[in-house]
């Protein structure tokens, strides 16, 4: 991919499952952050998949934590940087779990001290290292081992959560399009203080699919517009051009609905909860990016 | 005294935050809890006033306020914590982790009760329910000690013999706001006697590494007796720290501090502020003409090695603690180390006055081989401690 | 051992006094410990803080029960609470009232602390601060040397108003 560079940070030798794409995720967070580089990682797949000891296969420091902690011990690695003078890049990697349901106190208290480092939630919309029950992630409908007619409830809305703490960068994204998480996590590394990325990751055994097919269900998410794409910079929003394009002209949520194993057990009135919850969100977002757009030229003249 | 500039009144918290200013601390996490408060508001004194250049990281819970500590810690940068009660069992899981990650993490714990009911007061049920933790744990019963001992723990702590972090325990309120007075030593004194913080397995980009990946059991019990290992070697750290203070600043700790024991006929072992309260038990049974001595454990991990102090005498364990289903812990302790029953006191629970003259009440009123519950009428006769009747 | 109890509302200061009467005796050459007997922190709650002097260290922590010296910084406590409550026979009380109190089996003394502290302008939050002024009542009563008062004063303040307070209360200390 142009402009991207060949070294790579992890080696050929993870423990992940065929076309895990939180494995892909972090080839291209590494790719951007660099050497300098430590990771912060509370139980999830990545605590799995790196090896075990005493072998790994990630070529920068993994610090493996326990599972509400990762942004509170991210904190005390920040506050020692900051102590040693050090500019190390420091970056919490968590799954959905870890960061919605478990983590959010410390993700929340990090965030609200000014913390300089960068959390990034990818998102399987399940706790897939423990065999796929439901997290606070997962969405409306899906089959899980602990949903096993579908979930109930709807999906927690974090990024809403996140963006109430005015940080100065946010960024949502998805394992389909490594370039776009390759520029977004080089932007929010050259930002000081509390940065976050939010990071759709499809996920074969869990989401019941094919492994081939994580690629073109993760652009079947952003297509759709199930899955949003966009930066939040000083709180002004502004959508990314895939998800412009979605708005503009949608495909159809059953594309990206009907591969998946987990969406089986669907009823019409659950789809169409569905569907209304994905334009209720596309709106909001549109009229928060065009009020951002506003206020812009307002400044600018 | 009054020359001494450097002596005057200190609260054991206020103790503890200033032996912490004094180690050059570099990190401190902290989250408040009653009876902690006043170590982490002096720490925020302290940094906000510019007489300590440490991060302070205010954090939102104590389970993160041990989890910043262990990665600031495992960054090669001293870091420090204090906390009390519900917010020890609130970390439980990251005092675990901190241990194993063999971070030397110093933190002052202010023994006090667990809820319900709500109960601020001192009992040492919070830190003794982590004493399998792999924590080095210390009792402390003056301010001077709180001052002096934590100040011994960084250096016991970041020994690479031990790489183990030290739990310094405060009885609540008793200790943590009484004032006494304190000697501060200056810091080129304290810089001499705690070398500077260095980590053999801290975090070095330059040398990438995985740090608590999966480990299968075969290298986890090697992991694990490590840490028992380390934990035996840290006797020898601790003794040579305690010596080594005691030539730079005079004032001499052991694993024990023990008043009138050589030719005592009864021992009265307690930890914590009761057991200077004993002594003047002891003087008192001593006029009476009862050969009584007060032995306070102040380690209670490692355990000490009192078994030849102890043989032949009839002892009196006072726990302000206790482990239901089976007894006070410290008793049941000695039993399981030396064999010998005791006269176990439970006492002092939830900050229960207990004057001198009740702890010589207790040794005149001793049944060894059995247990009682100071303030429970029902036990006065005393438990068997084999308990049949449970 | 000379053992004190001194009665006061939260707010009153009465924590900080019990702390400067053992720092007074301590820059006298003895030793001494504070401490108080804590509730829930509340505002205008009664509490209770307890003062031993000795020549040697302190080794007791429980609560005093038989004090030789009753300081009450509240006279209204008194309606409350029995202050004399343990008193050694022919024990010392020092009220900071602007009348005796009846006790003639006791010696007491009495002090218009509140008085004082207006005089001088030392009130925080609407609340006149008797901390410093009852060190200098105490000085006058024998307890430690004026100079010892104002040096622990001192230490703890650095606004002139508080020894002036306190040496205006070692001045006005009545016996009945």
């Amino acid at each position: 991919m142009s402009g991207i560079p060949t070294t790579e940070y992890l080696k050929k030798c993870t423990s992940s499952c065929p076309g895990c794409s939180a494995t892909l995720i972090l080839r291209y967070v590494l790719k951007a952050a660099g050497p300098d580089t430590i990771l912060v990682v509370p139980a999830c797949c990545t605590s799995v998949l790196q090896g075990v000891y005493p072998n790994t296969s990630f070529d920068v420091p993994v610090y493996n934590v326990a599972f509400a902690s990762a942004a509170a011990v991210a904190s005390g690695v920040a506050a020692a940087c900051e102590y040693t003078g050090k500019k190390t890049n420091i970056i919490a990697f968590a799954g959905d779990g870890g960061t919605v349901d478990i983590g959010i106190q410390a993700l929340s208290g990090a965030l609200e001290r000014d913390t300089n480092f960068l959390y990034i939630c990818y998102d399987n919309e399940a706790y897939g290292n423990t065999g796929m029950q439901r997290s606070g992630s997962t969405p409306h409908g899906a089959i899980t081992t602990t949903t096993p007619t579908g979930k109930r409830h709807f999906k927690k809305d974090l990024d809403r959560i996140v963006s109430a703490h005015n940080i100065p960068y946010m960024a949502t994204s998805c394992a389909a399009y490594p370039k776009d998480i390759y520029t977004k996590v080089q932007k929010a590394l050259s930002i000081k203080g509390p940065k976050f990325m939010h990071i759709l990751t499809p996920c074969p055994p869990g989401w019941r699919y094919s492994s081939e097919k994580s690629i073109e269900l993760g652009k079947l998410a952003v297509k759709t517009g199930i899955w949003a794409m966009y930066e939040r910079e000083n709180g002004k929003l502004k959508l990314s051009s895939q998800t412009i394009a979605a708005i503009r002209k949608p495909l159809p949520i059953e594309d990206y609905m009907s591969p998946q194993g987990r969406f089986k057990g669907l009823d019409p009135s659950q789809l169409t909860k569905t569907k209304q919850e994905i334009q209720f969100n596309l709106r909001r977002l549109e009229r928060e990016a065009r009020e951002a757009d506003e206020d812009g030229a307002e400044e600018g003249a | 005294m009054n020359e001494n500039k450097h002596t005057t009144l200190s609260t054991g918290n206020n103790a503890v935050a200033t032996a912490v200013r004094d180690a050059k601390v570099q990190v401190v996490a902290a989250y408040p809890i009653t009876p902690q408060t006043e170590v982490v508001e002096q720490i925020a004194n302290f940094c906000e006033n510019g007489i300590f250049d440490a991060k302070y990281i205010p954090v939102e819970s104590e389970h993160s306020a041990m989890a910043a500590c262990i990665g600031a810690s495992i960054m090669g940068t001293r870091a420090f914590t204090a906390t009390s009660s519900h917010g020890l069992l609130y970390m439980h899981e990251m005092i675990n982790w901190a241990a194993g990650a063999r971070l030397p993490i110093v933190m002052a714990n202010i023994n006090r009760a667990l809820g319900p009911g709500w109960n601020i007061w001192a009992d040492h049920s919070d830190a003794l329910q982590t004493r399998d933790t792999g924590w080095l744990q210390v009792y402390v019963s003056t301010v001077q000690e709180a001052y002096d001992t934590t100040l011994m723990a960084f250096r016991i702590a970041e020994d690479q013999r031990v790489y183990l972090p030290v739990m310094i325990n405060l009885d609540g309120f008793a200790l943590s706001h009484i004032n006494q007075l304190l000697t501060t030593e200056p810091i080129e004194k304290i810089q001499a006697f705690i070398p500077p913080y260095h980590l053999d397995h801290a975090i070095d980009p330059n040398n990438p590494r995985g740090y608590g990946t999966m480990t299968a059991a075969d290298q986890f019990v090697q992991i694990r007796y490590d840490i028992e290992r380390s934990m035996r070697a840290s006797c020898a750290v601790i003794e040579e720290a305690e010596q080594e203070f005691a030539k730079a600043c005079g004032r001499t700790y052991s694993w024990t501090d023990e008043y009138l024991c050589d030719d005592a006929e009864i021992l009265i072992i307690s930890m914590g502020t009761l057991g200077k309260e004993a002594e003047v038990a002891v003087d008192i049974l001593r006029e009476e003409g009862v050969k009584a001595g007060s032995m306070r454990l102040r380690w209670f991990r490692p355990f000490p090695d009192i078994q030849s102090r102890l043989v032949g005498r009839d002892l009196v364990v006072i726990d302000r603690d206790y482990s239901f289903g089976y007894g006070g812990i410290i008793a049941s302790s000695i039993r399981a180390k030396t064999g010998l029953e005791s006269y176990n006191v439970i006492a002092g629970l939830g900050g229960q006055e207990v004057t001198y003259l009740d702890i010589a009440s207790f040794v005149r009123e001793r049944k060894i081989g059995k247990e009682v519950w100071f303030g429970i009428e029902e036990t006065k006769n005393g438990y068997e401690i084999s308990r049949s009747d449970i | 051992m000379y053992e004190i109890r001194l009665h006061s509302r939260g707010g009153q200061g009465g924590i900080t006094a019990a702390k400067l009467i053992a720092l007074a005796a301590f820059r006298d050459g003895r030793h001494a410990t504070a401490f108080p007997f804590y509730g829930a922190e509340r505002r205008g709650a009664p509490v209770v803080s307890f003062i031993r002097i000795d020549d040697n260290p302190i080794k007791i922590y429980s609560q005093i029960k038989k004090p030789d010296l009753i300081v009450v910084l509240d006279p209204s406590i008194m309606e409350l609470v029995d202050v004399f409550d343990g008193l050694k026979d022919g024990g010392t009380v020092l009220i900071n009232s602007q009348k005796p109190a009846d006790i003639p089996q006791y010696k007491s003394y009495y002090v218009d602390l509140t008085d004082i502290a207006l005089k001088v302008g030392l009130i925080v939050a609407g609340t006149p601060i008797l901390n410093t002024p009852v060190v200098g009542a105490l000085a006058k009563i024998g307890l430690f040397s004026r100079e010892s008062a104002q040096s622990a004063i001192e230490e703890m303040f650095t606004d002139p108003r508080n020894t002036q307070a306190a040496m205006l209360a070692f001045d006005e200390v009545k016996h009945e």
